[in-house]
């Protein structure tokens, strides 16, 4: 904020900075208190989980409960649904939002404003009002306990990243295409080979979007899902949980090992791609 | 200048291109809001074809059902908790990372990354955190001498719990309001200091202002997101049976959970759909509110001249 920190900061500014960092060392120690917990949980053995007091570091860390979470649930099952799922999903969303973002932000058409206007409020509809119709048609095409509810509709475009993409290739020049198009280049290629590689920031960051969202998504895998071995992550999840808690046998520790691996990849996935994401948050803020 | 652009011949070049949102939004959003409307007139298990009742399950839900209006009552404490603390807390946050200090890139990955954290998961570990005996809260608090909350299984604390939750995951708009800090030019708080205005003076009469379309975005967003709180309150609330979630004597029985249990584990259709429809009319006049208001206190530089 300040212009230029003087050569030698004086005792006031010190003494300001001092505060802040004490601030913030308290503010990030119980953000994160809960995630050092539940790991400290996660290898803790079946008693470990009540003692009192709490053992933070326990004596002999229980590695192997995160094998255990293997052996109780078909884990890596879930594993697998959920990777095939995020993939399709990815695919499906970044090709339709790019082409669609395209039409809307280059090609002049008959009612293009008025299809945006439509496009955009869409965002507004809470999921619940075509839910109900959404689950009696896909049951009717046979779709329930199929991953095909959760993926295809992916490839319809999506109202949000229709709008970020567009907002994004407005800013690319059209000379770029419009040389192209005297060049003999069709729309296809146009998109495909000048305005796809120069909009990559933009496409990552609907991509990492797209891959959190649907990771995480538990709604849709609750209600189109009902068979073990279809479950996703999440969704697999949901049923340890209501298994231990509802079978008395205490096994938290086991569930917190399982609820760790669900969050791990996100985790990764985030601190890989921290910057894209918190530059797309920020835009995505601030139409 | 050629008009390239221009020519009626691109109207089909242009439908093709957007033909995938146009198919989705017709098969996916146009029809089913139709085929909703439809169906919350009429009474429908899914087993024998849907009978026509009119109006009669919007009149039950408002004349014959005590737990829509629990519900509503529950939805809307929580949002009006979670919003402006929400709001209040992250703005606080943004300030305290916006400090030019060395290594805030770090506090900020720590604030932000519970809100990317699977919510199915973060439910199972705030399950725990809130246990009254062995949970890191109460744990906690014993040290302040306060015992014996019992959180999740108290009528009266089960919504203040998952409020306290909520605030945990506020890192996305903690972001939003760090991105709209950084983008006010310094000049203003260097003129400001000239004309002697102190610290409270600058924040309510400049940064506040500055920010203020980003605030007015995540009020909107916030909202939309809390009216629609669900798996928190499915996973985290009820015994283990099918059927129970919603919290000691329904104390967190949202609408939307409740329109869950009313579409998939009881599968009456007609009603779910028409508990949807209320809850879309609900979201809808917030936004509209939130959209009037926002003209008297929402500051657009472009607008401002």
């Amino acid at each position: 904020m300040a212009a230029r920190p003087p050569r030698h900061p004086d005792f006031r500014t010190l003494l300001r900075s001092g505060a802040a960092y004490v601030l913030l060392m308290v503010v990030s120690g119980a953000f994160m208190l809960p995630f050092v917990w539940m790991l400290s949980m996660s290898l803790q053995d079946a008693q470990g989980v009540y003692a009192v007091p709490f053992r933070w570091v326990p004596p002999s860390p229980q590695w192997e409960n995160y094998a255990e979470v293997f052996r109780l649930v078909p884990f890596a099952r879930y594993l697998l649904n959920t990777v095939v799922i995020t993939l399709a999903v990815l695919i499906g969303t970044l090709l339709s939002s790019s082409l669609v973002a395209y039409g809307f932000s280059r090609i002049r058409f008959r009612g293009r404003d008025l299809f945006f206007a439509v496009c955009l409020s869409t965002m507004m509809l809470p999921g619940q009002v075509t839910m109900i119709p959404l689950y009696v048609f896909f049951a009717r095409l046979g779709w329930i306990d199929t991953f095909l509810p959760l993926i295809v509709p992916a490839f319809f475009g999506s109202p949000f990243y229709i709008f970020l993409l567009r907002q994004f290739f407005m800013t690319i020049p059209r000379e770029y295409d419009e040389a192209a198009l005297l060049d003999g280049a069709g729309r296809l290629r146009i998109y495909w080979s000048i305005i796809l590689p120069q909009a990559r920031p933009a496409l990552i960051t609907v991509g990492l979007f797209t891959f959190i969202g649907t990771w995480n998504d538990f709604f849709g895998p609750l209600i189109y899902i009902n068979s073990t071995q279809n479950a996703t992550l999440t969704l697999g999840l949901s049923m340890l949980k209501t298994q231990i808690v509802g079978s008395g046998v205490t096994q938290w520790h086991l569930l917190m090992a399982a609820a760790m691996l669900v969050m791990i990849p996100n985790v990764i996935l985030f601190f890989i791609a921290q910057r894209h994401l918190v530059k797309g948050i920020a835009t995505g803020g601030l139409r | 200048m050629r008009r390239v652009f221009g020519r009626s011949g691109h109207n089909l070049t242009g439908y093709g291109f957007i033909a995938p949102w146009l198919i989705g939004f017709l098969a996916f959003t146009a029809g089913p809001i139709l085929v909703s409307l439809f169906i919350s007139l009429n009474s429908w298990s899914l087993l024998s074809d849907p009978h026509w009742v009119g109006f009669e399950n919007y009149s039950r839900i408002f004349e014959e059902d005590p737990l829509f209006f629990t519900s509503l009552w529950n939805t809307t404490y929580y949002v009006i908790f979670t919003v402006p603390l929400g709001l209040a807390v992250s703005l606080a946050l943004a300030l305290l990372l916006n400090q030019p200090l060395r290594g805030v890139g770090a506090f900020r990955t720590i604030v932000y990354l519970p809100s990317i954290a699977n919510i199915v998961a973060v439910s199972v570990l705030w399950l725990w955190i809130f246990n009254p005996e062995f949970g890191l809260l109460n744990s906690a608090l014993r040290v302040f001498g306060v015992d014996g909350i019992l959180w999740l299984q108290s009528e009266r604390w089960a919504k203040p719990a998952l409020v306290i939750m909520s605030l945990w995951g506020v890192g996305g708009s903690t972001i939003i309001f760090l991105a709209a800090l950084q983008g006010i030019p310094p000049e203003l708080y260097e003129a400001a200091s000239l004309d002697g205005a102190g610290a409270a003076r600058k924040f309510f009469h400049i940064t506040i202002p500055m920010i203020s379309p980003a605030l007015f975005f995540s009020t909107v967003i916030g909202i939309i997101g809390s009216f629609q709180v669900f798996a928190q309150a499915y996973v985290m609330t009820g015994a283990a049976t099918p059927g129970s979630e919603g919290g000691p004597n329904n104390a967190t029985l949202f609408l939307v959970l409740y329109l869950y249990k009313k579409a998939f584990q009881e599968f009456r259709m007609g009603y779910a759909a028409a508990l949807a429809w209320i809850l879309f009319f609900i979201i809808l006049i917030f936004t509209l509110m939130q959209t009037r208001l926002s003209r008297r206190w929402v500051y657009y530089e472009s607008e401002g001249g």
